[in-house]
């Protein structure tokens, strides 16, 4: 077995054998015991719920309705046949020229068509995925950092580094100014990196944020379009929530409004990543998007993607879908509806156990506050409450040490992954741990008897009234 | 100039050298032909594209199970119960159903002699992602691989762009019609070691591009039991398994591991594609099949940088799935591409243009020596402008496929219809019997 693996180590690449893809860590605990034991409602009610999978599942009745009206869009129905073969064939990594008029189109809807997208410069790429990577290999040299502000996604340890070669340095964000993306870290996150000798070739953001749920106000991102140009080093957007902002008070801010207003900044620099995955809901299509100012990104990020075009038969439905004014209006109009009554319902529920959210407005999740759920204020403490919540609860959540965040307590949950009653029982569940807790705790009030005779029943919860327990 | 430096500096190494390959001249063809496309009725006096490697003979077989089998897709009424299911489904895994489907496809490709296990499918963008990365996962930037030439040119791209691996080119001659022996293989391998050069592996394409040839059951076991004795891996790029002229007659290197004794299965490794066997390339379905568990896990993550489409998926687990389909589908495929083969070659025959005798692929070798000026690249080129530009025929020279000798162009015939390849043939049957500028050998 040892020689085995010993041979196994010369044979391969040191990419194959290293720890580079991320998945030996915990962040995959709750997946695991979520596809040894998933939740369904008759089969098994007491089945861990899914709610660490930033999924957007709200809105397919209106694309189903959509398709029944629209058959020529799949080229595999009687009325679209016709353009099978053309389109079967079609393996330009260019794309569709209709494809990417749609989505340009699509880009500009979602930020209110206050800018405009050209065509010319979408670029495919395997999924929002693919598209960091390629974004990583095109600007950055193996060793090279990009700065990113924590907490954010796990997946960009492996995306942006694993084949690149490329280094995160993170930029901490703290609680105490909702985690604001400010000058100074910026600044203390480029010193750093000065001082170890990694060369900073740009900076990421992800707006709205994972696992934030926030968006950026106008003015840091003009702040940071003013530090990326000073410092001369990339910026690139990854703006995969736009179209998930919940009310209309908060309109979402692009980094292409930004620049549009401020002419005397160094295009160049700037690069959005795009996605149908999370705003559509699609994420089985693998429609990534390389947006980049820059023409000689646009022309070496083209050429990549020939490692993960967007399958012709996507493109063609796609474009169908999304050249669809009517439809795309009222569907980006139903979508957000949707995604802020569920926010709703979702915080006013945990109000009413005293968790409080951080207060965001967009995106498919929330982030709890569990602080002073923590035994103390460590990384250990917040491990063990993942593990309560895992494998009593049941419900797979994520916990700030998965964002390198850098303080433990907060907890993502993904909101719009599931249908009402299966968001119902989450409810249920939190609001039972809370009275749980309490009674453990004596935190807040004695339980009634009801309370009790509940609590001490290892019983799986099956859906019921909030009322009952309250 | 101080302005593109300091734009240069901005951008990444890959991102400013040549390594996607897109500046060689392989790509004034492609110009040409866009600029100025055949059509048999629309524009007779157009550029016929012979450089595209496409399979589009039976579209008219697929578009018929199209119609008799709507669930297939997930936008018809039919199959639109399953839309979200699909949609949401972006396991890299990928849908059960589409990796029994492709196992029993390249299973049946090989006349079943062979059985391909579901859980060892790997998914990735297209085999130009397939390739690229199983290259990640055997080789580190600066190994090299052994790659028999003359070889299909993204493979320049597509082993060593991102990679940082090289190629080194096991050189075949015209003088045994560029057939591949050990013997070839070892030399380059010996040479490569002197040069300090960290030889990970052999890459096979087979059945060959360009040459459209499959490799000998004899030849094929040599080099599986060469790579073992070096402990250096084997990676088959198979994607054109089924253009064989006679059905089902594709020896794989996956039966004949089987038959050498104590062949190291963590070596063997295939890289599998329907673009070529099923016509359809803009599905982007590439596929990694590793009898090496450690590279089947990498290859797997390293798939979500190129899944193929959930919808994809499904329409194609559906297609593959219908046996009887597939059966009639594999033998019409192979009829129609020897009946193309033929027709032009014996065409070439009557005109006494020689090519290498094949029994697979999309495309000839055509040997077009004697019209060369002086047997040099600079000729071929010359030669190759002169095709392109006034004969209208967009050919792929020789140069292109770092073939170690001038006059050797590749032919592709399987992405167009029957009058456009009687025009095109007359067209070099014309070329070949006036001149046309160039000096030709007495008959």
């Amino acid at each position: 077995m040892a020689a085995n693996l010993r041979n196994q180590n010369q044979l391969l690449s040191k990419m194959a054998i290293g720890d580079g893809h991320g998945e030996n860590s915990s962040y995959f605990d709750g997946w695991k015991a979520y596809d040894k034991y998933p939740y369904h409602p008759e089969e098994r009610p007491d089945g861990v719920i899914q709610m660490g999978l930033a999924e957007n599942q709200l809105c397919f009745d209106l694309i189903q309705d959509w398709l029944m009206k629209n058959p020529e869009a799949s080229i595999c129905s009687p009325d679209g046949v016709l353009n099978f073969k053309d389109t079967a064939i079609f393996s330009d990594y260019h794309g569709l020229p209709e494809f990417r008029e749609a989505i340009a189109k699509f880009m500009g809807k979602v930020r209110g068509d206050r800018v405009k997208f050209d065509p010319d410069r979408i670029v495919m790429s395997g999924g929002a995925t693919g598209a960091q990577e390629t974004i990583a290999f095109c600007l950055a040299d193996p060793g090279d950092a990009f700065l990113v502000p924590t907490p954010y996604y796990p997946g960009f340890d492996r995306v942006l580094t694993w084949r690149t070669g490329v280094q995160l340095v993170p930029v901490f964000c703290a609680s105490s100014n909702n985690f604001k993306i400010t000058k100074s870290a910026l600044e203390a996150a480029y010193g750093k990196a000065q001082e170890l000798n990694i060369r900073v070739k740009g900076l990421l953001i992800t707006n709205p944020s994972n696992p934030l749920g926030t968006i950026l106000d106008r003015e840091t991102l003009k702040e940071i379009v003013r530090f990326i140009n000073e410092k001369n080093i990339h910026l690139v957007c990854d703006e995969i929530y736009a179209a998930t902002v919940f009310t209309n008070q908060h309109n979402f801010v692009s980094v292409s409004e930004v620049i549009e207003e401020d002419t005397e900044r160094n295009r160049d620099l700037i690069h959005i990543v795009y996605s149908l995955s999370k705003d559509m809901g699609l994420p089985g299509f693998r429609v990534g998007i390389v947006y980049s100012y820059n023409d000689a990104v646009v022309n070496c990020a083209r050429k990549m993607s020939s490692f993960g075009l967007v399958s012709s038969q996507t493109q063609h439905l796609i474009a169908a879908m999304l050249s669809d004014d009517e439809f795309v209006d009222r569907f980006i109009a139903k979508s957000k509806e949707l995604l802020d009554k569920r926010r709703k319902f979702f915080t006013e529920g945990l109000e009413q156990v005293k968790i409080d959210c951080l207060n965001g407005n967009a995106s498919l999740f929330k982030r709890m506050d569990f602080r002073r759920l923590l035994k103390d204020q460590s990384f250990e403490a917040e491990m063990e409450l993942l593990r309560v919540i895992i494998n009593e609860i049941k419900l797979n959540v994520s916990p700030s040490s998965f964002f390198h965040c850098s303080e433990p307590g907060w907890f993502r949950v993904c909101i719009a992954n599931m249908d009402d009653s299966t968001m119902e029982v989450d409810l249920l569940r939190i609001t039972y741990f809370m009275l749980q807790n309490r009674y453990r705790n004596k935190v807040v009030k004695v339980p009634t008897k009801k309370q009790r005779q509940q609590s001490s029943l290892k019983r799986s919860l099956s859906r019921r009234k909030m009322e009952d327990f309250m | 100039m101080a302005v593109e430096n300091r734009k240069q500096q901005l951008l990444s190494r890959i991102a400013t050298n040549d390594g996607h390959g897109e500046n060689s001249p392989y790509f004034h063809g492609w110009d040409a032909y866009e600029k100025n496309r055949f059509h048999p009725t629309q524009n007779r006096n157009g550029v016929i594209q012979m450089g595209l490697a496409e399979n589009q003979l039976c579209f008219d077989l697929i578009e018929k199970w199209i119609k008799e089998n709507p669930k297939a897709s997930i936008c018809t009424p039919e199959g639109v119960n399953e839309f979200k299911e699909i949609a949401i489904f972006q396991d890299y895994h990928g849908l059960k159903a589409f990796r029994e489907a492709v196992a029993k496809f390249m299973g049946k490709v090989r006349g079943n002699r062979v059985t391909f296990d579901p859980n060892r499918i790997v998914m990735s963008g297209g085999a130009t992602g397939a390739n690229e990365t199983i290259m990640f996962c055997l080789a580190d930037p600066g190994d090299a691989f052994l790659v028999p030439s003359p070889y299909y040119p993204a493979f320049d791209r597509d082993l060593g762009w991102r990679t940082r691996a090289q190629i080194v080119p096991v050189n075949c001659s015209s003088s045994n019609d560029f057939q591949l022996t050990r013997a070839a293989v070892e030399e380059a391998y010996e040479k490569a070691l002197e040069s300090n050069i960290n030889v990970k592996g052999l890459l096979l394409t087979n059945p060959s591009n360009p040459l459209g040839t499959t490799l000998e059951r004899e030849t094929l076991k040599a080099l599986v039991t060469f790579v073992n004795e070096k402990n250096i891996h084997l990676v088959c790029d198979e994607i054109y398994s089924a253009t064989t002229f006679t059905p089902s007659r594709f020896v794989s290197v996956a039966e004949v591991m089987q038959e050498v004794e104590h062949c190291n299965p963590d070596l063997i490794h295939i890289i599998y594609s329907l673009s070529k066997d099923l016509g359809l390339p803009g599905f982007r379905v590439g596929i990694v099949y590793s009898y090496n568990d450690a590279v089947v896990s990498c290859a797997r993550k390293m798939s979500s940088f190129g899944l193929v489409s959930s919808q994809s998926q499904h329409f194609l687990a559906a297609l593959l799935s219908d046996e009887e389909f597939i059966d009639n589908f594999l033998s019409e495929s192979s009829k129609r591409l020897a009946k193309r083969y033929r027709f032009l070659t014996e065409g070439l025959k009557k005109v006494r243009v020689s090519y290498v005798e094949s029994d697979a692929g999309l495309f000839f070798w055509m040997d077009l020596r004697r019209l060369l000026m002086e047997q040099t690249f600079d000729a071929e080129l010359e030669l190759w402008r002169v095709i392109v530009d006034d004969v209208k025929l967009n050919v792929s020279p020789g140069y292109s496929f770092h073939v170690s000798e001038p006059g050797w162009f590749r032919v592709c015939f399987a992405n167009m219809d029957d009058e456009t390849v009687k025009v095109a043939l007359n067209r070099i049957q014309a070329f070949v019997q006036t001149g046309n500028g160039t000096t030709e050998a007495s008959p």
